[in-house]
């Protein structure tokens, strides 16, 4: 962990106010509040350009705010710089890279850049860890896109942050990589490290993340614990499967909505948790008037949330589906 | 009390900005080194073999030696501003320069950094266009340390536009327009192949806006005692400009001037 002594326990790790960009006339972010306490591993979602990474930009340091308060730890991104960006390692969404140099020279010279000159035991072990020890000597152009998208990760990592920023980490890497970077955030984030999550992969999301921010044109539509987030989508998709062809559905499910495949062999039922629509499909498939082989329901995921979130008309931005205490 | 060794004094941040500039121009030596060493030879042939007996002596020097100064100072500037320029230019293209970006590292320390960087790649091409020289021609030395304190004010002036001209530049292209059209055509009018003393009044005049006239008269003047100007308002202005453009590049940096968004 970096040296410099973090406040109370109760000062969150990360802590946006009211915080506005604006390039020109495009409003990047539109008052956006946030708060991440240490420890959390935190989520942010969002389509593309909908604030991100302006977000994550802004407190590595990269991006100006137009206006509101960014801490870390309560030190300010731009008045205590040099303290804020010692707590934070970020990964850039970009493969960027120095190709004069190896992976061992990059990872010396990134240490270098945060004052540290004798971490070479936390240097071998991210190259351990990272699976990079057998191509320390390489230079970066000899690298695949999956290793050196690892060498962003232990470059980020290389100063021990007490917040860790990923921001998409596994765009463009292999399933295995994806599997491992994901034992890697779980690993450092259960060593203490606070971790902010960038994602196109909601699964990912789902999977990694406690609570979750979804972004859409510069503001949170949603700010929730998944758990919570998920909840909020009442409807379920149930698959009925037949042993033996039918014709017609019963009166009842076509009442639902149903809609039987042209074989005859399946059917589809949209139901709405908060009404009888569930009881009564299930009153259907009881009286045994239809040869039930199986029975699949589709609960709501993240992908769910996110779609209804961000495709909503009549949503305003700004407007947040719940906004748990963290 | 516990001893410190020198290089434990010296923040960590700037000293692996420092290597990491040097790092990388070694990296590319028959680039960075030995191309403008090949070019000074070529000029010291070209101009001082073969046409030099044409032009006879200037000040009492043979040609070769009134045309060293000036090569050493073209490698000096040149090269000194190439440095961090590029560097800079390539850091932004390929978008590594976040690294420093998101650093703890203040921003004193990286023009330092960056500005060492420059000078010593600059000092070490010059020093290698002298060296070469010396079996050609050997000059007297006239004032050392003068001399010194010239080249080393001089390397440090074109390290900072460097790295003024490496923040300021958006695509490769604004980066050649600095040695294209001020670097080059200000240090061939600036002296180093000729005494202003055989221009026209007129033109001697308009060269003596050229501030490149005076940087090649000062080291001409720590290797031969003779300038075409007084050297020492030459070594004044050169602090003075050397100081202007320390302060420029650090304002660049603390507002963040197309570096930060």
């Amino acid at each position: 962990m970096t040296s410099i002594s973090l406040p109370d326990p109760a000062v969150p790790a990360l802590e946006v106010r009211d915080v506005t960009k604006e390039y020109g006339a495009v409003r990047a972010l539109a008052g956006i509040t946030l708060s991440i306490p240490r420890g959390e591993l935190f989520g942010l979602l969002g389509p593309n350009g909908a604030g991100k990474s302006t977000l994550i930009n802004i407190v590595a340091g990269l991006v100006r705010r137009t206006s509101g308060d960014v801490r870390v730890f309560g030190y300010d991104v731009e008045r205590d710089y040099r303290t804020t960006r010692a707590l934070v390692g970020a990964v850039p969404q970009e493969l960027v890279y120095d190709h004069f140099f190896t992976v061992r020279q990059t990872l010396r010279i990134q240490s270098g850049y945060y004052g540290l000159t004798r971490n070479g035991e936390w240097v071998e072990e991210l190259l351990q860890r990272l699976e990079l020890k057998a191509h320390e000597n390489k230079t970066i152009r000899e690298l695949s896109g999956g290793m050196k998208r690892r060498l962003l990760v232990a470059k980020a990592m290389v100063h021990r942050p007490a917040v860790l920023i990923l921001d998409e980490p596994t765009a463009g890497v292999d399933v295995a990589l994806r599997r491992s970077l994901w034992d890697l955030v779980r690993q450092v984030h259960a060593e203490g490290t606070t971790v902010v999550l960038t994602t196109h992969y909601l699964d990912e999301a789902e999977e990694l993340c406690e609570r979750v921010g979804i972004i859409h044109q510069g503001a949170f539509v949603a700010l929730d614990r998944k758990e919570a987030l998920m909840q909020q989508i009442h409807h379920r998709c149930v698959t009925l499967e037949f042993s033996t062809s039918i014709s017609r559905l019963p009166a009842e499910l076509e009442e639902l909505g149903g809609k039987l495949s042209g074989d005859g062999m399946r059917a589809t039922v949209h139901v709405d948790r908060n009404d009888a629509s569930l009881q009564r499909l299930l009153s259907t498939v009881g009286r045994g008037e239809i040869p039930i082989k199986d029975f699949q329901v589709h609960g709501a995921g993240l992908e769910d949330v996110f779609l209804q979130l961000t495709s909503e008309p009549g949503r305003k931005t700004g407007q947040v589906a719940s906004q748990a205490a963290p | 009390m516990s001893s410190l060794s020198a290089a434990s004094l010296i923040p960590v941040p700037f000293r692996t900005i420092v290597y990491r500039e040097v790092h990388r121009f070694f990296i590319v030596i028959n680039q960075t080194l030995l191309a403008p060493v090949i070019s000074a030879v070529l000029y010291l042939f070209i101009f001082g073999f073969s046409l030099g007996d044409r032009f006879g002596s200037f000040h009492g020097y043979s040609y070769l030696n009134f045309l060293v100064p000036g090569l050493v100072m073209m490698g000096l500037v040149n090269n000194s501003f190439q440095n961090p320029s590029s560097s800079l230019m390539i850091s932004k293209f390929e978008g590594n320069i976040v690294d420093i970006l998101m650093a703890p590292i203040g921003h004193v320390e990286i023009v330092l950094g960056y500005m060492l960087g420059g000078m010593f790649r600059g000092l070490l091409v010059g020093s290698s266009i002298l060296a070469v020289s010396c079996f050609l021609a050997l000059p007297p030395f006239s004032h050392p340390l003068y001399l010194v304190t010239v080249a080393l004010c001089s390397s440090a002036l074109f390290s900072l536009f460097g790295i003024v001209a490496g923040i300021w530049a958006e695509k490769f292209d604004d980066l050649a327009m600095f040695p294209t059209f001020i670097i080059t055509p200000l240090t061939y009018l600036g002296g180093v192949f000729y005494s202003i003393s055989i221009l026209p009044p007129v033109w001697r005049k308009v060269s003596l806006l050229n501030p490149l006239l005076y940087m090649i008269n000062a080291l001409r003047f720590g290797f031969l005692g003779v300038s075409d100007v007084n050297p020492y308002w030459s070594l004044a202005a050169l602090v003075l400009l050397d100081l202007a453009l320390f302060s420029l590049c650090l304002a660049m940096l603390r507002s963040g001037y197309r570096l930060r968004k």
